[in-house]
């Protein structure tokens, strides 16, 4: 009876899943999306302690000890990530992804360490030795790798760790490990070879970490998507050994979902998977010898101007909009634009932010309706036909180096034509150079203007602007 | 461990499969502007792993075992918590662009 609630219990729980994913392919239909998916996990979670009934003998005396200990941990871990959850401001929701998602991948390794540990899994034979080894090692990888994503991300890390033949050395790891785990299989049901599989996860711990350090900022995204597959695949292996369907297909799900979303990632910035990881992005030459011209600024309170009397105006956000939290300002402005009957659109580069899609949650968090919001290959030939562009807190999605320069390392991913509109605005704190350390040619364009500033001050000194002319 | 019908072999197999289509469906339809709140809800949905972890701490017995299946718990149902709040907040934001699609 016991086990057949369970069963029931998981069932209707996968069932809410696919069905809350599918109801997240539509804004609309989205955020009750989640809710569905949130109320499987409920059920899935309270018919998770009903295995209380049915434990093996040798943990029955402890019975009522982990009973409260998984209240205690269930307790603490949701209370913690419900906070921290509701604090993050939207511009640090890509590291607090990396962050749950490295929990999840410890988990998954948790539950492979205690079945190897007590000798269960190698008791049920090589099929879910082999899982469970598997599934363990991706867990691991997840968990480090993710904490170092989420440290770099945060600014808590800033040095990108390289050393010669890193390579080779994660290659070593990797047969470490593997070696541990041969031993682990060779042994078998025999007695439980304690210290190799300690050896087999800090191998494990040591590589997600040595294969995470290497990785620029600006790669982050693609990592952490790939992250979020391993640790899918890892708790899929985990349901295998533990004969858990929900876990099987939530987490197969969430595996083959999240490997499609690293290489759509990875597509939009013309790179391949292994290039962003394996490749040292942002170490070689910037390629910026051959940029002639100077830079040109001008006052955001005529860029405003210039822009309130056009007919046609694409705004490029970057990630310099979110972190000045200038959105609301700039939607402000958008609205006088369009009192004015200017025509305003939103282009969103796909790797804008510090996620695909990440710029436009942080647009929608300012009311702005994605109506207006474009994707790349929507909009990118409407910049020869409008009158200004206003690229504000973006750089190397707008580089006209990607199209011409064969030596800039970012040659190749597809960017925003800004550098065809008629004139382009560029909103900047300084001359720095992008993310990824190249310069921009753009900047030095004949009908490119810098406005200098943070981009919220500048979006105030535009509405002002623009409302005098209104007034007066 | 057997809860459920034992889950072996090919029928292991096929539901890899079509799970693994599944999800490959289901990505492939939505739009960008929805990619990171997908990312963080696919993320909530590995968050299952929670269970697991419960099962394996509920079946500890040793202070190792234990151990273990503690932080295992702890983290899985952080995943799954702070997961869902993430993606929650996220899809709110989209609610307040009254427009349709």
């Amino acid at each position: 009876m016991v086990s057949f609630l369970i069963a029931a219990a998981f069932f209707v729980a996968t069932l809410l899943f696919i069905y809350g994913l599918k109801r997240m392919a539509s804004p609309v239909t989205a955020p009750s999306g989640i809710r569905v998916a949130g109320w499987g996990m409920v059920i899935a979670v309270a018919a998770a302690f009903l295995y209380a009934f049915d434990v093996r003998p040798a943990a029955s005396e402890h019975l009522g000890t982990n009973f409260l200990l998984a209240l205690v941990a269930l307790g603490i871990g949701v209370a913690w990530a419900w906070r921290s959850g509701k604090r993050v401001e939207m511009t640090g929701m890509p590291q607090m992804v990396a962050l749950y998602n490295g929990m999840g991948g410890g988990a998954a390794a948790a539950i492979a360490a205690v079945e190897l540990y007590s000798g269960n899994a190698q008791a049920y034979g090589f099929v879910v030795t082999v899982l469970a080894l598997v599934g363990g090692l991706i867990g691991a990888v997840a968990l480090s790798g993710s904490i170092v994503a989420w440290a770099k991300l945060d600014g808590r890390l800033n040095r990108t760790l390289r050393f010669n033949a890193q390579q080779l050395v994660n290659g070593g790891l990797l047969a470490l490990a593997a070696l541990f785990a041969l031993y682990v299989l060779i042994v078998g049901a025999g007695a439980v070879p304690t210290t190799a599989i300690t050896l087999f996860f800090i191998a494990a711990l040591v590589l997600g970490v040595l294969l995470t350090t290497p990785i620029g900022g600006a790669d982050m995204p693609v990592v952490i998507s790939l992250y979020n597959a391993f640790t899918g695949l890892a708790v899929a292996f985990e349901g295998f050994v533990l004969q858990n369907p929900a876990m099987i297909i939530a987490g197969t799900v969430v595996g083959s979902a999240g490997t499609l979303l690293t290489f759509l990632m990875a597509k939009a910035m013309n790179r391949s998977v292994s290039n962003v990881i394996f490749s040292n992005f942002g170490e070689e030459d910037d390629g910026s010898g051959g940029i002639e011209g100077s830079m040109k600024s001008v006052d955001a309170s005529d860029a405003a101007i210039s822009m309130y009397y056009g007919s046609k105006v694409i705004i490029v956000p970057g990630y310099g909009l979110a972190v000045a939290q200038a959105q609301h300002k700039l939607y402000e402005f958008v609205k006088l634009l369009q009192k004015q009957g200017v025509e305003v659109a939103f282009a969103i580069h796909p790797v804008a932010g510090r996620m695909p899609g990440h710029m436009n949650v942080l647009l929608a968090e300012a009311g702005i309706p994605y109506d207006i919001i474009h994707d790349l290959e929507d909009i990118n030939e409407e910049f020869a036909l409008s009158d200004a562009a206003l690229v504000i807190g973006a750089n190397d999605v707008v580089n006209p180096a990607a199209r011409t320069n064969e030596s800039s390392p970012i040659y190749g991913m597809p960017i925003l034509n800004v550098d065809y509109a008629q004139q382009a605005f560029v909103v900047k704190r300084g001359q720095g150079r992008g993310y990824s350390g190249v310069e921009n040619e753009l900047f030095f364009a004949d009908n490119t203007h810098m406005v200098y500033g943070d981009a919220q001050k500048v979006m105030v000194e535009m509405i002002e602007a623009v409302k005098s002319l209104g007034n007066g | 461990m057997d809860a459920t019908t034992a889950i072996t072999g090919f029928v292991a197999l096929y539901i890899f499969m079509l799970a693994a289509f599944t999800g490959y469906e289901i990505i492939g339809r939505v739009p960008a502007i929805l990619h990171t709140p997908l990312m963080s809800g696919s993320n909530f949905v590995h968050g299952i792993v929670v269970v697991g972890a419960i099962w394996a701490l509920l079946n500890a017995a040793t202070p190792l075992e234990q151990t273990i299946g503690f932080i295992g718990v702890l983290l899985g149902a952080g995943n799954a918590a702070g997961g869902y709040v993430v993606t929650d907040r996220m899809l709110d934001m989209f609610k307040s662009s009254d427009r349709q699609d």
